[in-house]
């Protein structure tokens, strides 16, 4: 019989890889997040070498704020009057005019840009900065500190946490990192859950309603049956997946080795928006980040990865299956993806707001716990460490838990498969989850 | 031998009684009829029969053994609704199908490339279900039914569906496994389909079955002891001693019982009155019996 089970595997596995569109999805989804990373990098490195500075006159009724102008802007002092300089800006001389009117060093109110189109607000920050700079500047003057000695007494301070463990086994970890790997890993379960739940479905859907389902459950047990399509597609997930470690790895590598290794760097320090974390990008932050991601137990991460995306794909997959052998057609499936919906975008805006903000708070714990949310928000945490009872119990739970769906999805998937063209809703589905027959 | 025996099965759907104290006999080698109007209770014997649903009570056995999941090697079903995976080829779907009932994979490729041949179908093994006619695909579905050559072939509704031509085809086919000791059930709804082709039949109405019998003797039973009879009368306007003529091109039809006598008796009395063009008992279809059956169930 088990046999029969494998040849199920097989075919499901077989009729979904053999398939173009299987073929294109694999190639061109890691294709896909390289790329638009290196339509980025390319945009942004070809806009700071070739664009103009751009020309700001400045109108400074103090004739005290001089603005040094650097790669973006070049202030002008013509000495001009508001309008003379609203005038140039009109004429396309100048990209924008900033009025600084006389200043009350305590409340400095009144500063304008004009400009004929809308600034950036990076542009509009950075004039901000500069200015608030000087008036602080002059204020430190007024009373009686030299701005030079207050910069010497500044110092740079960067925290290194290291996580307690065995001896010799302490590892460096920094949240940045942390954060990144477990919001991967979390939207990746999250999506892999639905797009192959989904698969399911439509093929459990394609057997009811051509028929086929009669001829093969006269051959097997409807419960092999599901089984074998759960775990065929699964495998179809799991090459898919495994495809894509080799390739993103393979490509990334590329692009990295091809706009040199500082670019991921920046990118990780513009994500963390810690800038002053690292001392720009000297040899000191290039060790800092070796040592980093040499910090991340790749093997645990990838093992429990596999713990969690087969418990849950197991878990909600057998909801799927019931899903499809209750209803028609795929339109009709609509009424019954609410219970499979929530609570995975429950998961899912959990590893948001809870789980990658706070990994060891209550919420967190719970929902790292809880098999129906566990799979998303224990990836969300998984990489700031957790106690290994806790993921015991976690993995225990989602064990128990996708056991009692796919034993509830079989009791539903026997009767449902067989049944045609009866509007079913929520009470015949408890109709025959209580059937013993 | 029986090959297939149904005891005092029942089964319901909630308030719905679908089988109640079903008895069958089914003996080997036989072309048997399951008929019934739709509803009756056909496929839900069916299902139990092929172990896609389970019975309330009551036992089945095969070859005098309890039905078990093994036996599905020894069934072949062809279900009333077809299908078959589209985006599969014709050949993978058959050999997947052939292993699903328990053949060999070198077993299963001789004899897909046997049954192609036979059905005309070679040209289009590595064609995908939704590339074929479909009448090409209902005969792809016939050998997935019988590929694994089974002992008992149960064919709901098998020619509906089909063209005329590849219903001769699939029919001829269904002779040949006969003559090869098959024991082969026909479940329909339209008796006339299959009357000529059954050796036995049941008639299933209501979830009880109301006939059981071979062929020839159900219809023995069923006799009227009437006869139609054509003529060309040598006088017209003479009294006659039978009721209503129909008038047909150059000649009269009517009916008349026997009333006690023998054939060759009233045959002789009628040819005084003219010439006799045919004389033939009036033998009732499958289905007027089955009609006159249900009538008198409901009269009880």
């Amino acid at each position: 019989m088990s046999g029969k089970i494998f040849l199920v595997i097989k075919r499901e596995y077989l009729a979904r890889v053999k398939k173009r569109s299987f073929l294109l999805a694999t190639l061109i989804t890691p294709l896909i997040f390289p790329t638009i990373l290196g339509l980025f990098l390319w945009i942004a490195l070809s806009d700071t070498s070739t664009e103009t500075r751009k020309l700001i006159e400045v109108v400074d009724e103090n004739n005290a704020y001089f603005l040094e102008s650097n790669e973006m802007y070049t202030f002008s002092y013509g000495e001009l009057s508001p309008e003379e300089a609203k005038n140039l800006v009109q004429e396309g001389k100048r990209f924008g005019f900033l009025y600084i009117p006389e200043l009350n060093l305590e409340r400095p109110q009144g500063i304008s840009f004009y400009s004929e189109e809308t600034p950036a607000l990076s542009m509009i920050s950075s004039l901000e900065a500069s200015l608030k700079q000087k008036i602080e500047e002059f204020r430190l003057f007024a009373s009686g500190i030299d701005p030079a000695v207050l910069s010497s007494l500044k110092t740079n301070v960067n925290i290194q946490s290291i996580i307690v463990g065995e001896p010799g086994g302490e590892r460096v970890s920094n949240s940045v990192v942390n954060y990144a790997v477990g919001f991967i890993a979390g939207i990746l379960i999250y999506t892999f859950i639905f797009v192959y739940g989904n698969q399911i479905m439509q093929g459990v859907i394609e057997e009811k309603s051509s028929r086929i389902i009669e001829i093969l459950v006269s051959s097997l047990k409807p419960f092999q049956l599901m089984m074998g399509k759960i775990l065929g597609i699964g495998a179809v997930g799991l090459t898919q997946f495994l495809i894509w470690i080799v390739l993103i790895s393979a490509i990334s590598s590329l692009v990295m080795g091809y706009f040199g290794m500082t670019m991921p760097q920046q990118q990780m320090l513009e994500m963390s928006g810690q800038q002053e974390l690292f001392p720009d990008t000297g040899q000191e932050g290039l060790m800092e980040m070796v040592q980093l991601v040499q910090g991340i137990d790749f093997f645990q991460l990838t093992l429990t990865f596999l713990i969690y995306f087969i418990g849950g794909y197991m878990l909600y997959g057998a909801f799927f299956a019931a899903i499809g052998a209750a209803v028609d057609s795929p339109s009709d499936a609509q009424q019954f993806m609410f219970p499979v919906t929530i609570p995975l975008l429950i998961a899912y805006m959990g590893l948001f707001i809870f789980v990658l903000d706070d990994p060891n708070s209550r919420v967190s714990y719970w929902l790292s716990i809880i098999p129906f949310t566990s799979p998303v928000a224990m990836m969300g945490r998984v990489s700031f460490g957790v106690p290994w009872h806790q993921l015991a119990l976690s993995i225990g739970l989602l064990v128990a838990g996708f056991l009692s769906t796919t034993w509830m999805a079989g009791k539903i998937y026997r009767i449902g498969i067989l049944v045609h063209g009866t509007k079913v809703g929520y009470k015949v589905l408890w109709k025959w989850l209580k059937d013993n027959g | 031998m029986e090959l297939l025996s149904v005891q005092s099965l029942n089964k319901s759907y909630g308030a719905h009684v679908a089988l109640k104290d079903f008895d069958l006999s089914v003996g080997q080698g036989l072309i048997f009829g399951l008929l019934g109007p739709n509803g009756a209770g056909k496929t839900t014997l069916i299902r139990i029969v092929n172990q896609i649903i389970e019975q309330d009570s009551g036992q089945i056995l095969i070859k005098g053994q309890p039905l078990k999941m093994r036996h599905v090697r020894n069934i072949g079903y062809l279900p009333e609704e077809r299908g078959l995976y589209k985006a599969m080829k014709v050949k993978e779907q058959l050999l997947y199908f052939g292993q699903i009932k328990g053949l060999k994979k070198q077993d299963a490729k001789e004899r897909i490339t046997a049954w192609l041949d036979k059905l005309d179908l070679s040209r289009w093994k590595e064609n995908r279900i939704q590339d074929l006619s479909k009448g090409m695909a209902q005969k792809v579905q016939f050998i997935a039914t019988v590929l694994h050559q089974p002992d008992l072939l149960i064919l709901d509704e098998p020619f509906s569906g089909f063209d005329p031509v590849n219903a001769e085809i699939i029919k001829n086919e269904i002779l040949e496994l006969k003559r090869q000791g098959t024991t082969i059930i026909f479940s329909t709804h339209r008796m006339e389909s299959v009357e000529l082709l059954c050796d036995h039949i049941a008639l299933i109405n209501q979830a009880q079955k109301i006939l059981d019998g071979p062929v020839k003797t159900i219809k023995n039973q069923s006799k009227t002891n009437r006869f139609r009879v054509k003529m060309i009368r040598k006088e017209e306007g003479n009294a006659v001693p039978w009721g209503t003529m129909e008038q047909k091109e150059g000649y009269e039809e009517f009916t008349m019982d026997l009333n006690g006598r023998q054939p060759n008796t009233l045959l002789t009395e009628l040819m005084e009155y003219g010439e006799i063009l045919g004389f033939e008992e009036i033998i009732p279809s499958i289905e007027e019996i089955f009609i006159q059956k249900v009538n008198e169930s409901h009269v009880r």
